[in-house]
C-alpha cells in the first residue's frame, strides 16, 4: 500500500474550469451583476456577490423523459396501511412524492446560483469603463520619480552598504584563502601551553611555537573584511506614474434638496469613489457642501445634516479652489470632481460660477461631472425642456476640450447607466 | 476462518487523531481480515490524503484525478463550493477510482475511526467490486484509464491551442449532451483497451500507407450519375443502422467533421463508456462496500483492536449511511442504494446460513448452502443491479422494507397501489424494482434509424416511447441542435410508440448555417 499526501499539491486545479465557466456565462453574469448593483446599497458593492443567473446559457441538455404524462410505476418503501387496489390522491407537484427528476439537491434547474469573488465582481461591474486619460496626466508622469532596487555595486555611500552581501563575500574569501579561525588559534595556544607545562620535547615545542606564529601572521595578512568584499545596494531612479487621486464631492444642501435627491447624489459619489479606488492606490475624498456659503465637512455632516439658506454655487467652487491650492497641488494629484445639485442657483451668481469653472476648476481637474438630481415626480418640467439655471450656466462652459460632463438623474435606476455612460470606454477622450 | 493474530485488548489506535503510522497499522489489520477471513481479491491500493478543497475539485471533474478542461466542470465546482461553504451539504468522506493501483482519496479532517471506515469501505469494498465484477472486467481497463485521461487532457489542450477555445468547446458541449447516448450497451467482439487506442490509430494509418497500390487508381469507375439507387435496407446496412450509440455514429460517419473533432467525440465516448458499469451497479457497488466495511469494523471490534468509543462512532455514521426514509418522510428521495445493497447482502448471508422455509421455496439453490461470504462474493462477481435484485430480493426483505408499488397514470385522478408485500405481490414487486434499476429501461431508447447520404442527408432518429412518456421537449430540442451542429445537416427526431408504432411527436432542427461546428 502507498500513502501519498496530496494536501500540498498545487491548489486551484479548477481555476481554469472556472474561467471557462465565467466566460461562457459572461452575458448572464454581467446582467446579474448589474441587477444586483441596482438592488443593494453601493457601500457594500465592494464585497463579493452571490449572483443568480438563469440556467439557460449554462444548461447542459440531455435526452431525458419529461416529468409529466404517461404511465409510471414506482416501488417505494414504508407501506403502512395500503392494500392492493387502494387509491391515493395525487400529491402536489408530481407523482408519488418522488423527486428524482431535476432537483436532487433542493434547487431548481431554472436558476443557477454561485458566488463571485470580490475581484471577479468588480471586474465585471466596472468592465469596459475607463478613466478619462488626459494630456495632463501623461505630462505629469515624467515629473515624479521613485527609486527601485537594481542589484549591487562596488561603490556607494555608507548608508547603502549591503551587510549581507559584504559578509558573504568576506566569508567566501576567508574560506578560499584558508584564514585560520580564532578557535583554531586558541586551540594551538592551548596545545602549546599544555606542552610547555608537561615539559615536552623542546623540538616539538619549537614546532608548535612556529606553527602558532605562522597562523597568527596569516590571520593578520588576510583581513577579516577586505575592501574588495564591500558591496553597496544600488538603486535606479524610475519615473513614477502618479498613483494618487483626490475626489471632490460638491453638493448643494439648501432646503430645496430633498432626502431623495441627496440619496441619488450619494450613490453617484460612492460609485465614483469605487471606480477611482480600482485605478489608484490611494484616493482622498473632500466633501464640500454649500448653501449660500460653502464649507468643507466630513462625510457624516455632508450627507445627513440639514442646512438652510440660499444657493450660491460659486462659493463651493471657490472653496474647492482653496483646498486644491492648499493641499492638492495639481502637478502631484489627479483631481476628480463630482457636483450634485438640483439646479438652483442665484441668478446673480451664474456668471461668476461659469467663470470660476471655466478658468480655474476645470483646468485643474481630470474630470468634472455635474449631476443634476431631481425628484422623481416633478421631472416632467425639465423633461419638457425647461432647463435649470445651473444647467444653462454650465452648458456655456462645456467645450470640446473641457472634461466637463453633465447628466440628469431622477431615480436610483438611472444612476448606474448614467455612470456607465460617463465612463464608457469609447466615450473617453472624445 | 483463520485464527486471530492480535491479542484481545491491543488497540491499533486510540483517540481521534491520525498519522501515517497509525494508518499503516490499521491498513494491515484490515487487510488481514479482508484477505484472509473474507477472501477478498483487490487491486494494489494507493491512499491519497487530500483537503476539502481538493475534494471539491475531484467532485467537479467527475471524481477523476485528471480531467480535461471544460466550463461545465467549473459550473459544478461553483455550485458545489457554494453549497458546501454555506453548509447546505457536507462532503463525501472518500472518493475511489477504478484504476490499478486503486486510488482512494481520504480527507484530512476525518477522524481516525472515519479513516479506518473509509479504508475498509473504499480500499477493500469498492476495490474488490471493481476487480471482480464481470461488468467492470468486460468494460473498463483499470490499468489504462489514467494514461488515457492524461492523453485526453493533453490532446484537448493542444486542440484548444490550435483551433481556439470556442471551437473545442462547441464540440465538447455537443458530445457532453450525448454522453448517455455514447455507450455500447452490448459487447462487440474485442474488448476495449484504452491505452492502445493511440497506437492502433497510428498502425492503421501505417498499414494503409504500406499497402497503397497505385494500380487501383487506374481501375475504371462507374460514371457519375450511373450509380444504381440502393435499397433502403442496403443503405442502412452499409451505415450500420439502426445505431443507438449516437456519438459513435457521428464520430465514424458525420460527413463534415475534422479529424480532431472526431477524436474529441471519441474521448467523451470512451469516458462515458468507462462509467457505464458504475451506473449499472450503484446498489451492488455501494452495497458491497458497505457490507465489507461493516464486517471489517465488526471484526476489528470483536477482536478488541478498536475501542468501544471508536465502534460507537462507526455505528453512528454507518447507520446514517444506510438510513432509508419511508416514502411519506420529508427526507425521502428514492431508495437509498447503500441501504438496499447492504440489506440485500446481509440477507444473502442469512439465507445461505440460516434459511427459513420460505427462503427454501424462493431460493432452492442458495438456502442453507452455508458459507454466506462465498455466496455474497459470487453475487458480486456475476450480477448488475437489475439482475441482482431479480435474483436475490427476498420476501423477507420486502416485508422488512414494507415495499409497495404505485402506478401513476396521468389520465387517472388517483394513484393506484398495485402490489404490496404479500404472497401475491412478491414476484411482481421484485420484477418492478429490478426494472427500476435497468438502465435500458430508465434511459429513453433513442436510435439513429436512417440517413440519406445521397439525398438531403437528413439524419432521422427514433425514440421508442414506452408507457407513453415523451421526451422533455426543450432539452430534446437543445440536444438535437447539438447533433445538427456535428452532423452538419438537418436532423429529425420522431417519437414512436413502442406498442403501436404510431408517431406521437416530431422534433426537427434545420442544418446549421455556415460552416458546421
Amino acid at each position: 500500500m502507498n500513502i501519498i499526501d496530496r494536501r500540498l499539491n498545487p491548489q486551484g486545479k479548477s481555476l481554469a474550469n472556472r474561467q471557462r465557466f465565467l466566460r461562457r456565462a459572461k452575458e448572464q453574469v454581467v446582467k446579474a451583476v448589474r441587477d444586483a448593483s441596482g438592488k443593494r446599497g453601493i457601500q457594500d458593492l465592494e464585497n463579493g456577490e452571490k449572483v443568480t443567473i438563469a440556467a439557460g446559457g449554462v444548461r447542459e441538455p440531455s435526452f431525458h423523459r419529461s416529468g409529466s404524462g404517461g404511465v409510471r410505476d414506482y416501488v417505494v418503501p414504508g407501506n403502512k396501511e395500503y392494500v392492493e387496489g387502494d387509491t391515493i390522491p395525487r400529491p402536489e407537484g408530481g407523482g408519488g412524492g418522488r423527486g428524482n427528476e431535476g432537483s436532487a439537491d433542493g434547487e431548481g434547474e431554472d436558476d443557477f446560483r454561485f458566488v463571485l469573488s470580490r475581484d471577479e465582481f468588480l471586474d465585471i461591474f466596472l468592465e469596459d469603463l475607463e478613466l478619462p486619460d488626459l494630456v495632463k496626466q501623461k505630462v505629469k508622469q515624467t515629473e515624479s520619480h521613485t527609486l527601485t532596487r537594481a542589484g549591487y555595486s562596488v561603490s556607494g555611500s555608507p548608508a547603502n552598504l549591503s551587510l549581507v552581501r559584504t559578509m558573504r563575500n568576506s566569508l567566501s574569501r576567508r574560506i578560499a584563502l584558508r584564514r585560520p579561525k580564532p578557535a583554531e588559534i586558541a586551540e594551538l595556544e592551548a596545545l602549546l601551553r599544555e606542552a610547555e607545562e608537561a615539559g615536552e620535547d623542546p623540538e616539538r615545542l619549537q614546532e608548535l611555537r612556529q606553527e602558532l606564529e605562522r597562523q597568527i601572521l596569516r590571520s593578520k595578512r588576510i583581513p577579516f573584511i577586505d575592501p574588495i568584499d564591500v558591496r553597496y545596494n544600488r538603486f535606479d531612479t524610475v519615473p513614477k506614474p502618479i498613483a494618487q487621486a483626490v475626489m471632490f464631492c460638491l453638493m448643494d444642501v439648501s432646503g430645496s434638496m430633498t432626502e431623495h435627491m441627496k440619496d441619488l447624489a450619494k450613490r453617484f459619489f460612492m460609485l465614483l469613489f469605487l471606480f477611482l479606488k480600482r485605478r489608484y492606490g490611494a484616493v482622498d475624498i473632500v466633501f464640500i457642501r454649500h448653501t449660500h456659503e460653502a464649507k468643507e465637512v466630513d462625510e457624516e455632516t455632508f450627507f445627513y445634516s440639514a442646512e438652510t439658506g440660499g444657493t450660491v454655487v460659486s462659493t463651493a467652487l471657490e472653496e474647492m479652489r482653496k483646498v486644491i491650492e492648499e493641499r492638492y497641488p495639481p502637478q502631484d494629484w489627479n483631481i476628480y470632481a463630482a457636483q450634485a445639485s438640483d439646479g438652483d442657483n442665484m441668478s446673480s451668481d451664474n456668471a461668476k460660477s461659469a467663470a470660476l469653472l471655466r478658468d480655474v476648476i476645470v483646468p485643474y481637474c481630470q474630470y468634472f461631472a455635474y449631476i443634476e438630481v431631481a425628484a422623481e415626480h416633478n421631472m416632467g418640467l425639465s423633461a419638457l425642456g425647461r432647463e435649470t439655471e445651473l444647467w444653462r450656466t454650465y452648458k456655456q462652459v462645456q467645450g470640446p476640450d473641457r472634461p466637463l460632463a453633465m447628466r440628469r438623474v431622477r431615480s436610483r435606476r438611472e444612476i448606474f447607466p448614467v455612470f456607465r455612460d460617463l465612463f464608457a470606454r469609447d466615450k473617453v477622450g472624445a | 476462518m483463520t485464527a486471530v493474530i492480535t491479542k484481545p485488548g491491543a488497540l491499533i489506535y486510540d483517540g481521534v487523531d491520525w498519522d501515517y503510522d497509525t494508518i499503516k497499522r490499521v491498513y494491515d489489520a484490515i487487510e488481514h481480515i479482508a484477505l484472509n477471513e473474507m477472501g477478498l481479491n483487490v487491486y494494489p491500493n494507493q491512499i491519497e490524503v487530500i483537503t476539502a478543497e481538493q475534494m471539491l475539485d475531484a467532485y467537479s471533474s467527475i471524481g477523476m484525478p485528471l480531467m480535461y478542461k471544460h466550463w461545465s466542470f467549473g459550473k459544478h465546482f461553483a455550485r458545489d463550493e457554494m453549497l458546501y461553504r454555506k453548509g447546505y451539504r457536507g462532503l463525501a468522506y472518500e472518493i475511489v477510482i477504478n484504476s490499478s493501483p486503486c486510488i482512494s482519496y481520504i480527507m484530512e479532517e476525518n477522524t481516525m475511526t472515519m479513516q479506518t471506515l473509509v479504508i475498509a469501505h473504499a480500499a477493500f469494498g469498492h476495490n474488490h467490486f471493481f476487480k471482480n465484477n464481470q461488468l467492470f472486467q468486460q468494460w473498463t481497463d483499470a490499468e489504462g484509464i489514467l494514461d488515457y485521461l492524461e492523453f485526453a487532457k493533453t490532446y484537448i489542450n493542444q486542440c484548444e491551442e490550435r483551433y481556439g477555445y470556442a471551437a473545442v468547446e462547441r464540440v465538447l458541449d455537443a458530445a457532453h449532451a450525448l454522453m448517455s447516448q455514447g455507450v455500447h450497451k452490448y459487447p462487440k467482439k474485442r474488448t476495449l483497451d484504452l491505452r492502445l487506442e493511440q497506437k492502433r490509430e497510428r498502425e492503421r494509418q501505417e498499414y494503409q500507407e504500406q499497402t497503397f497500390n497505385d494500380l487501383w487508381r487506374t481501375v475504371p469507375r462507374p460514371a457519375a450519375g450511373q450509380r444504381p439507387p440502393k435499397s433502403v435496407s442496403e443503405r442502412k446496412k452499409l451505415l450500420g443502422l439502426p445505431e443507438e450509440n449516437i456519438l459513435y455514429f457521428l464520430e465514424k460517419k458525420a460527413p463534415r467533421l475534422e479529424h480532431w473533432q472526431r477524436e474529441l467525440l471519441r474521448i467523451v465516448r470512451h469516458i462515458s463508456q468507462y462509467f457505464y458499469p458504475q451506473k449499472q451497479t450503484k446498489v451492488m457497488n455501494e452495497g458491497c462496500a458497505t457490507f465489507v466495511h461493516y464486517q471489517i469494523m465488526s471484526r476489528l471490534h470483536e477482536t478488541g483492536q478498536i475501542s468501544e468509543g471508536a465502534f460507537l462512532e462507526f455505528l453512528h455514521s454507518h447507520t446514517s449511511v444506510v438510513f432509508q426514509p419511508e416514502f411519506d418522510d420529508k427526507r425521502f428521495s428514492g431508495i437509498n442504494p447503500y441501504a438496499l445493497g447492504f440489506a440485500m447482502m446481509q440477507d444473502i448471508v442469512r439465507i445461505a446460513e440460516q434459511p427459513t422455509d420460505e427462503d427454501r421455496q424462493y431460493f432452492p439453490d442458495l438456502a442453507g448452502r452455508g458459507d454466506g461470504m462465498a455466496a455474497v462474493r459470487e453475487a458480486w462477481a456475476n450480477f448488475r443491479d437489475e439482475s441482482f435484485i431479480l435474483q436475490y430480493l427476498s420476501p423477507h426483505l420486502m416485508r422488512k422494507l414494507k415495499l409497495f408499488s404505485v402506478r401513476d397514470d396521468a389520465e387517472d385522478p388517483y394513484l393506484l397501489v398495485d402490489h404490496i408485500h404479500n404472497e401475491r405481490g412478491y414476484r411482481s414487486l421484485r420484477k418492478m424494482l429490478a426494472r427500476q434499476y435497468d438502465l435500458g429501461f430508465l434511459e429513453p431508447d433513442i436510435q439513429i434509424v436512417d440517413v440519406d447520404l445521397a439525398g438531403d442527408r437528413k439524419l432521422i432518429l427514433h425514440h421508442r416511447v414506452t408507457n407513453g412518456v415523451l421526451l422533455d421537449e426543450s432539452d430534446a430540442k437543445a440536444v438535437l441542435r447539438h447533433i445538427a451542429n456535428l452532423w452538419g445537416y438537418e436532423v429529425q427526431l420522431v417519437e414512436v410508440s413502442a406498442v403501436s408504432d404510431a408517431i406521437l411527436k416530431e422534433h426537427a432542427v434545420t442544418a446549421p448555417s455556415g460552416v458546421s461546428g
